[in-house]
C-alpha cells in the first residue's frame, strides 16, 4: 500500500471534517494522519491527510473528495515537490545519571527542551516522519512516559499558494 | 426587487414560491409548525398532506422522476426527519433531484437531547449530495436557492435543509435574488473536444459495438440525442433498469434490459462487445455481475456528469465528463465525417445478435396451479394503457416484470427504485408522479410485501383526488426472496409467507382494505377478468383504484444471473443455458 498527502483547501463550515472523515469511512479509505487549521484567507480551512492506498484508488480518494461541495480543491503533495512535517510533543523519563544522554540527543535531533521537572523532560520535535521515529527509537530506552503528535502537516515548494487559482 | 422583512418561515414559503416548486409532500409537526403557517396562505404551492413521512419523500421523487423536475418534501424534527431517511438514500442512489426540508428544535436546543430533536444532517451526510443546517433566519433564502441549484444541476440528488424552530420564527430583510456563492461545487456538463474525437475514432474501429444506455441519459433528457446516435451507428442499444424508456422498445436495435434480469440478447451482447458505449450508466453489480468476468474483450467508452463514476468499476479507455444530451449531440456532429471515411460493417455482428433475438425472446409459461400468470397481467396492464401511461413499480419479481414485459417508448415512464432496492416506493411514487402529471394514466405496479409498507398514502390519494391505479401482483409471499429460497435454499422458505392470498388466511383482505381508504378495490382470479378488471381501472377516476390479482407464487423471473457469478452463466430459465453456436 502507498501513501499519499493530500491537501485539501475547504470552505470553513460546520461539519466539514466530519465529511471529509465519513467519506474515507464509508468508501473504505484509509486515513494513516489529519490535520485541520485555518489559512491566511479568512472562511478557508487547510487539511492535510494521509492516506493509505493503491494508485487507482488514489484517483476515486481525489474525486470523491472532490464531490463534497465544500471542499473547493485538492491537491496530491509529491514528496520532492512539498515539504512534509510532523510536530510531537515527548515526556522522556530523566534522572542525573542519564539527563545528558537525552540532552544530547535532543541537540542532534535539532528538538528542543520545553518544560523540565527532576524527573522528567518534555520534548519538542520537528520533521519528517522518518525523523520523528528515529528520534522517538532513541529515547525509548530512557523510558517516554507521554507522547503526542500531530498529522503531518504539508506545503508546496516554490511561491505558488492553492489559493491563489481558487480566488480568482 | 425587495427588501421587505419576513419571518424565516415566510421566507422559506417566498424562496420555494420564487423559485418556481408548486407542488410540496409533507406533514407538520411542532419544530415544522411555523412553516406551515404562511404554507396555509400560499396561492403558488399546492401542499398535498401524507400520512407517513416516507410517502412524502417517495411521492416527491416520483413527481421528480415523472417530470424531470425538482421534487420537494417537508417533515418536522426527529422521527419525521428519520421518517424521510429511506427516501432519502433512495433518491441518493438513483440520482433523484429532491428537496426535503425539515424543522430542527431551538438552536439553543440543539445537543441537549430536547424533545424530538434528532442530528439529521448527520444522520443524512452519506445519502446527501448536500446538507445545510440554518440557525439564522437571514440564511434562508441563499441557503433554499443553494439547495435548490445543487439538487437539480450536475448528477442530480438529495438536499437536505434543516432549518432550527428559531430562524423560523426570527425575523429578516427577504432579499431576492441572494447570492449563491459555492466556490467548490462547478460540474462540468460541456465535454472535452479531443475525448469526443477519441471515442469517435473507437466507434469507427468497432467491429462489436454495443450503446449501454443509464439513467443518465433519461435524467438528462437525452433520449432523442441518444436516438440520433444509436441510428448513426447502427449498434445494438441495451436499456439499463433505470434507463427503460430512454430508447424506444419498438425499435430494432433495442436489445432490452441488460444485468440479473436481462435479456440474453442484452447481456450476451454487452458480454461479446468489443466496445461499450456507456452513456449515464454504472457498472452496477446487478448489470456486470462478476466484474472480472465481464466483457473482457470490451473496450470502453464511458460518459458520466459524475467524475467518480468514471474508472470506479471498470476502466476507461475514452472517459468523458459531461453531460449526456450535451456529449451525444457533439458525438452526434463529429460522428458522421469520421464514419464516412470508415463505416465498419457491421453485419457478422448482427447476424450473432439477431440469432440470439430469435432464439431467445422474453416469455414465459402459464401458471401450474391454475392461478393468474404474473407476467401475463403485467403484459396486458401494458399493452392496455400504453406508453404514455406512466408505471411506478415497487421492488421484487413484480418490478422485473414490470421492466420485461411492459414496453416503453418514452423516458419519466418508468418509475422504479433501482440503486436502493426500496420496497413500498410504488404507491407513494405513483402519487406523486400522478400530482405532477395529472392527465396521464398512472398505474402502481406493486406486490403483496411491498403494498403493505406504504399502502397508508391511498387515503392521501383518495382525499386530494389522486386518481391512481394500483395492480397488486398478490403472490402472498415476498416473491423474489422466495424464488432464491427455492434456487439457492433448498427450497426452504423461511419467513417468506405473507398469507395474503384466497387460499391463505388472507390478512388483509386487499378488497376490503381498498374498500376502506375510499377505493374501488377489485379481485381478479381468472385470466378471463383481467383485461375487464385493467379497463374498469383505467375508467374509473373518481376515486383511486385497486386490483388484486390473485397470482401463482411458483412463477419466477427469467432470464437470471445469479449473484456474483459470470453473465457467461446467464440462465434462460431454470437449468437452461443459452448455446453460442457459431460463436467463440
Amino acid at each position: 500500500m502507498s501513501r499519499h498527502v493530500l491537501s485539501l483547501l475547504v470552505e470553513d463550515k460546520p461539519g466539514i471534517l466530519t465529511r471529509v472523515a465519513a467519506l474515507f469511512a464509508r468508501r473504505g479509505f484509509n486515513i494513516e494522519s489529519l490535520a485541520v487549521g485555518t489559512t491566511e484567507v479568512e472562511g478557508l480551512s487547510r487539511i492535510t491527510v494521509v492516506v493509505g492506498v493503491d494508485s487507482a484508488p488514489l484517483e476515486q480518494v481525489t474525486k470523491q473528495l472532490n464531490k463534497l461541495i465544500n471542499v473547493i480543491k485538492v491537491v496530491e503533495l509529491e514528496a520532492d515537490q512539498a515539504v512534509a512535517r510532523d510536530h510531537m510533543l515527548i515526556k522522556v523519563k530523566t534522572d542525573s545519571s542519564t539527563r545528558s544522554a537525552v540532552l544530547e540527543a535532543v541537540t542532534l535531533f535539532r528538538a528542543r527542551v520545553i518544560d523540565v521537572v527532576s524527573d522528567a523532560l518534555i520534548i519538542e520535535v520537528t520533521g519528517d516522519t522518518a525523523k520523528c521515529a528515529a528520534f522517538i527509537k532513541v529515547l525509548e530506552p530512557f523510558g517516554i512516559k507521554e507522547l503526542v503528535q500531530s498529522g503531518v502537516l504539508a506545503i508546496g515548494r516554490g511561491s505558488k499558494s492553492i489559493t491563489e487559482k481558487v480566488l480568482k | 426587487m425587495s427588501n421587505e422583512v419576513f419571518t424565516g418561515a415566510e421566507s422559506v414559503i417566498r424562496s420555494l414560491e420564487l423559485l418556481g416548486i408548486e407542488d410540496v409532500f409533507g406533514l407538520p409537526g411542532g419544530a415544522i409548525l411555523p412553516t406551515y403557517d404562511p404554507l396555509m396562505d400560499s396561492k403558488k404551492i399546492r401542499h398535498i398532506l401524507v400520512r407517513h413521512e416516507q410517502g412524502a419523500g417517495h411521492a416527491a421523487e416520483g413527481y421528480a422522476s415523472a417530470t424531470g423536475r425538482l421534487g420537494v418534501c417537508i417533515a418536522t424534527s426527529g422521527p419525521g426527519a428519520t421518517n424521510l431517511v429511506t427516501a432519502i438514500a433512495d433518491a441518493y442512489m438513483d440520482s433523484v433531484p429532491l428537496l426535503a426540508i425539515t424543522g430542527q428544535v431551538g438552536s439553543k436546543l440543539i445537543g441537549t437531547d430536547a424533545f424530538q430533536e434528532a442530528d439529521i444532517v448527520g444522520i443524512t451526510m452519506p445519502i446527501t449530495k448536500h446538507s445545510f443546517l440554518v440557525t439564522n433566519a437571514a440564511d434562508i433564502p441563499e441557503t433554499i436557492a443553494a439547495a435548490v441549484m445543487i439538487a437539480t444541476t450536475g448528477r442530480p440528488g438529495p438536499v437536505l435543509v434543516d432549518i432550527t424552530k428559531d430562524a423560523q420564527q426570527g425575523k429578516a430583510e427577504f432579499v431576492w435574488p441572494p447570492k449563491v456563492d459555492l466556490a467548490g461545487y462547478k460540474p462540468v456538463t460541456k465535454p472535452h473536444g479531443k475525448q469526443i474525437q477519441a471515442a469517435a475514432q473507437l466507434i469507427a474501429e468497432s467491429k462489436k459495438p454495443v450503446l449501454y444506455v443509464g439513467g443518465g441519459v433519461v435524467r438528462s433528457g437525452a433520449h432523442k440525442e441518444l436516438l440520433k446516435l444509436a441510428e448513426l451507428i447502427g449498434a445494438p442499444v441495451v436499456t439499463t433498469l433505470m434507463a427503460r424508456g430512454a430508447f424506444p422498445d419498438s425499435h430494432k436495435q433495442n436489445l432490452g434490459m441488460p444485468g440479473m434480469h436481462g435479456t440474453v440478447p442484452a447481456v450476451t451482447a454487452l458480454q461479446k462487445s468489443d466496445l461499450l458505449i456507456t452513456l449515464g450508466a454504472r457498472f452496477d453489480d446487478r448489470v456486470t455481475g462478476d466484474v472480472k468476468s465481464f466483457a473482457t474483450g470490451a473496450k470502453v467508452i464511458h460518459v458520466d456528469i459524475d467524475p467518480a463514476e468514471i474508472g470506479k468499476i471498470r476502466f476507461a479507455d475514452v472517459p468523458i465528463v459531461g453531460d449526456a444530451k450535451e456529449v451525444i449531440t457533439e458525438l452526434n456532429a463529429e460522428l458522421p465525417s469520421v464514419l464516412k471515411s470508415a463505416k465498419p460493417d457491421l453485419s457478422e455482428w448482427w447476424k450473432f445478435i439477431d440469432g440470439l433475438v430469435e432464439r431467445y425472446p422474453l416469455g414465459y409459461t402459464p401458471a401450474g396451479d391454475g392461478k393468474l400468470a404474473p407476467q401475463h397481467v403485467i403484459e396486458r396492464i401494458g399493452e392496455l394503457s400504453g406508453p404514455e401511461a406512466i408505471y411506478a413499480a415497487g421492488v421484487g419479481q413484480h418490478q422485473m416484470w414490470s421492466a420485461q414485459f411492459i414496453k416503453y417508448e418514452r423516458p419519466n415512464a418508468w418509475l422504479n427504485s433501482g440503486g436502493a432496492g426500496t420496497m413500498g416506493y410504488s404507491v407513494p411514487a405513483a402519487m406523486g408522479a400522478k400530482v405532477g402529471q395529472p392527465d396521464r394514466l398512472v398505474w402502481a405496479i406493486d406486490g403483496d410485501g411491498c403494498f403493505q409498507m406504504t399502502n397508508q398514502e391511498l387515503a392521501t390519494c383518495a382525499i386530494n383526488n389522486i386518481p391512481i391505479k394500483v395492480a397488486i401482483i398478490n403472490n402472498s409471499s415476498l416473491g423474489m426472496v422466495r424464488q432464491w429460497q427455492t434456487l439457492f435454499y433448498n427450497q426452504r422458505y423461511s419467513n417468506t409467507d405473507l398469507h395474503t392470498g384466497t387460499d391463505a388466511l388472507m390478512i388483509p383482505d386487499f378488497v376490503k382494505l381498498a374498500e376502506a381508504y375510499g377505493c374501488l378495490g377489485i379481485r381478479v382470479e381468472k385470466e378471463e377478468e383481467i383485461d375487464k378488471a385493467i379497463m374498469l381501472a383505467i375508467e374509473t377516476n373518481d376515486r383511486p383504484v385497486v386490483i388484486d390479482f390473485i397470482v401463482s407464487r411458483d412463477a419466477m423471473v427469467w432470464p437470471m444471473v445469479a449473484a456474483g457469478v459470470s453473465n457467461d452463466e446467464v440462465q434462460y430459465a431454470r437449468d437452461a443455458a443459452p448455446i453460442w453456436d457459431g460463436e467463440e
